[in-house]
């Protein structure tokens, strides 16, 4: 497997965005057409259930914030040409970290976030930062390397959560943490009537912030970068290409580690096990969709949450299974991957309109 | 010691079968020059086809293991198709293979269960019987290698250990063999011979989609039983297996073996107080540690197909 340019070369990263969402919307209605639904019913429940009053937007707020921290993972990498398909594994061990000094750490508040946010950041980095050690010293492929880092957080936790941390009821999830604990607060579910929103939605938006600085008001940002336009060059130039490899996968995976924060200890508040979090591949969709640009990763994690969050109430409604909104995900990502087909599409009709223009010029 | 082998023989054998096919068809496809990480969504297309056949023909017919068969050949036919979606996006439109991988993975955990409630309101298909476990006449009863190979086996055991023979012929032994390896080591070259490259990766692709949704199908009607939305990461491991088996068959079947054994122990460890010592989580974790292990030892030298994951 050889490293490709994940960037969208041309400036119509966004015509093809659209043109993949809106496919994954036909998809899906024809999905809902196929089992005998009205899709128009679908979608207005749909969208309904992700935005009808000031709970489900929270909860809509809530799923977000989840989806934008790992889609800002996913994105971090491809920006140094990594694809770290590992945020599963990183977001349960970020989680678990958390989790365990939300049952055992008992701090003034503002401190304890501090730690808690801090647990989840070093659990997802260390995570993140072996497949980058192994890609940087030993040329093992990182796809590879994070998919097995996925399957040892899985296991692991498997293990741990009902040995350390199980719940007083069942052997499958570990105890509730109390709100005090947690990432929730109370001014916050008041504001959006009891809904999951939490402090994980500010430090979301907040990493949106950071990380766009740094890729593009800093020294580091620019060498990340230069090492995935081009290694060879980037090495020529004096940039120690191994070294922000390894950089670059210790931040996708703090990055990811604090989903998992947001995920196990804001949204949840527990952790189940024999799970693998679906937000990790989800997230590849956001990063995709969002052109590997923070700003677009801000807007299509809301986008994706509002179907995340919204197919309960979908499915509750009509006749329509929930996994119809992973549906519309995974074709979306299917033709963000296969983006080449409205490239040449797009890039068709510019240069009809182009050379329409250029008779016209001609005429004149 | 004699007796705790022999009674978990079968059980890792049980285990090792479905990753050893999904393995192989892995093989197919990375020899070809395409990566597929879509296996473990094509397993679950298969494991997905195979209930459902099962489950709507289980009233009409009667003869078992014909309702069997035709279960696991719903399974291939499935894997097969799905794979297409693969192989379009990466031989045709060139697109990268380890995000459409990732996507028919996506695609098919969602449209599976989406389509399984449909039949059922919780999303899980039970069948009401899989294959009854047999004891080889004769074979049986010779000592030592009798209990342990021939004793419970399902007759899903030797069709795929009789796929994988027929693979390694054809690959390692024909000239279509070679052309569709060469594909994965130096594609320009073959192209230059006059061998379509395209229809070399279709192939690949293709059969990789087979293989998987039969080693899904293989699950369902040995020991899984019911379909439940997730085959927990056994194509994945199906990959791993691929990677510490070198990408060669002889190494996959060891590999898939070794991981199978691993993931029983770990399953029966509990039970049996010899086992007990060790803590599940080492067997379980085992052949991903080792997948990494074997990364970095072999790093230097990789057999992996040069080829593989660019497209042509």
């Amino acid at each position: 497997m050889k490293k490709t340019k994940y960037r969208s070369q041309s400036g119509n990263a966004f015509l093809v965005a659209v043109s993949a969402v809106i496919l994954g919307l036909i998809g899906g209605a024809v999905l809902m057409a196929a089992i005998g639904s009205n899709p128009f019913m679908g979608f207005y429940y749909l969208f309904r259930g992700g935005l009808m009053n000031i709970e489900r937007i929270g909860n809509t707020l809530a799923t977000a914030t989840t989806l934008m921290l790992v889609g800002l993972s996913v994105a971090f990498a491809f920006k140094t040409g990594l694809f770290n398909i590992g945020a599963s594994g990183q977001m349960l061990i970020g989680g678990l970290c958390a989790t365990l000094v939300a049952h055992k750490v008992f701090l003034p508040r503002p401190l304890f976030l501090v730690v808690l946010v801090a647990s989840a950041l070093i659990g997802g980095a260390l995570w993140g930062v072996i497949p980058g050690f192994l890609k940087a010293r030993f040329n093992v492929h990182e796809v590879v390397a994070t998919i097995m880092m996925n399957w040892i957080a899985y296991w692991s936790i498997y293990y741990f959560v009902p040995a350390y941390l199980k719940g007083p009821s069942l052997e499958t999830e570990s105890a509730s943490i109390a709100i005090s604990q947690s990432l929730r607060a109370p001014w916050l579910t008041k504001l959006f009537n009891g809904s999951y929103i939490n402090y994980g939605f500010f430090i979301a938006i907040a990493c949106v912030i950071i990380i766009r600085f740094v890729l593009d008001k800093t020294t580091l940002g620019f060498g990340l970068k230069a090492v995935g336009s081009n290694r060879w060059c980037a090495e020529y130039a004096g940039i120690k290409v191994n070294r922000n490899v390894v950089i670059s996968m210790m931040i996708a995976g703090g990055l990811a580690g604090l989903a998992g924060l947001t995920f196990y200890t804001g949204y949840s508040r527990n952790m189940q096990i024999g799970v693998m979090p679906a937000q990790g591949f989800d997230g590849i969709a956001v990063a995709l969709l969002g052109a590997s640009n923070p700003l677009g990763v801000l807007f299509s994690s809301l986008f994706f949450g509002i179907l995340q969050s919204g197919k309960g109430f979908m499915n509750a409604m009509t006749s329509v299974p929930p996994e119809i909104a992973d549906s519309i995900i995974a074709v979306i990502i299917y033709f963000t991957a296969t983006s080449v087909l409205f490239q040449r599409f797009w890039d068709r009709i510019a240069r009809r309109r182009g050379s329409r223009r250029a008779d016209q010029r001609e005429e004149e | 010691m004699w007796s705790t082998l022999s009674s978990i023989f079968p059980y890792a054998i049980a285990y090792t079968i479905p990753l050893l096919i999904t393995a192989l068809g892995g093989l197919y496809s990375e020899r070809s020059g395409v990566t597929n990480l879509g296996l473990e969504g094509l397993m679950l297309v298969g494991y997905f086809a195979c209930a459902i056949t099962i489950r709507l023909l289980q009233d009409t017919m009667a003869h078992s293991v014909w309702l069997l068969t035709l279960g696991l050949v719903a399974s291939v036919v499935a894997g097969a198709l799905f794979s297409l979606l693969h192989a379009f996006a990466s031989i045709n439109l060139q697109a990268d293979q380890v995000i459409s991988g990732t996507a028919i993975n996506m695609l098919a955990g969602a449209l599976t269960v989406y389509l399984a409630r449909l039949i059922s309101g919780s999303g899980n298909v039970r069948i009401r019987m899989g294959i009854i476990r047999k004891n080889i006449p004769f074979l049986s009863k010779i000592p030592i290698i009798g209990p342990l190979l021939f004793t419970q086996t399902y007759w899903t055991t030797w069709v795929v250990l009789a796929i994988w023979a027929l693979s390694w012929l054809l690959l390692y032994k024909t000239s279509f063999g070679l052309r569709l390896r060469a594909c994965g080591e130096h594609p320009s070259a073959v192209a230059s011979a006059g061998v379509n490259v395209h229809r070399m990766r279709y192939f690949g692709v293709v059969m990789s989609g087979a293989l998987a949704g039969l080693g899904g199908g293989v699950i369902l009607i040995t020991y899984s039983g019911e379909f439940h939305g997730t085959v927990a990461g056994l194509g994945f491991l199906s990959i791993a297996a691929l990677i510490f088996g070198q990408w060669k068959p002889l190494g996959i079947l060891g590999a898939t073996f070794f991981f199978g054994s691993a993931t029983t122990i770990a399953n029966v460890s509990q039970v049996i107080p010899s086992l007990s010592v060790v803590p599940p989580v080492i067997f379980k974790i085992f052949p991903y540690v080792a997948t990494l292990a074997a990364l970095v030892l072999f790093s230097k030298k990789s057999a992996a197909p040069k080829a593989s994951g660019q497209p042509f």
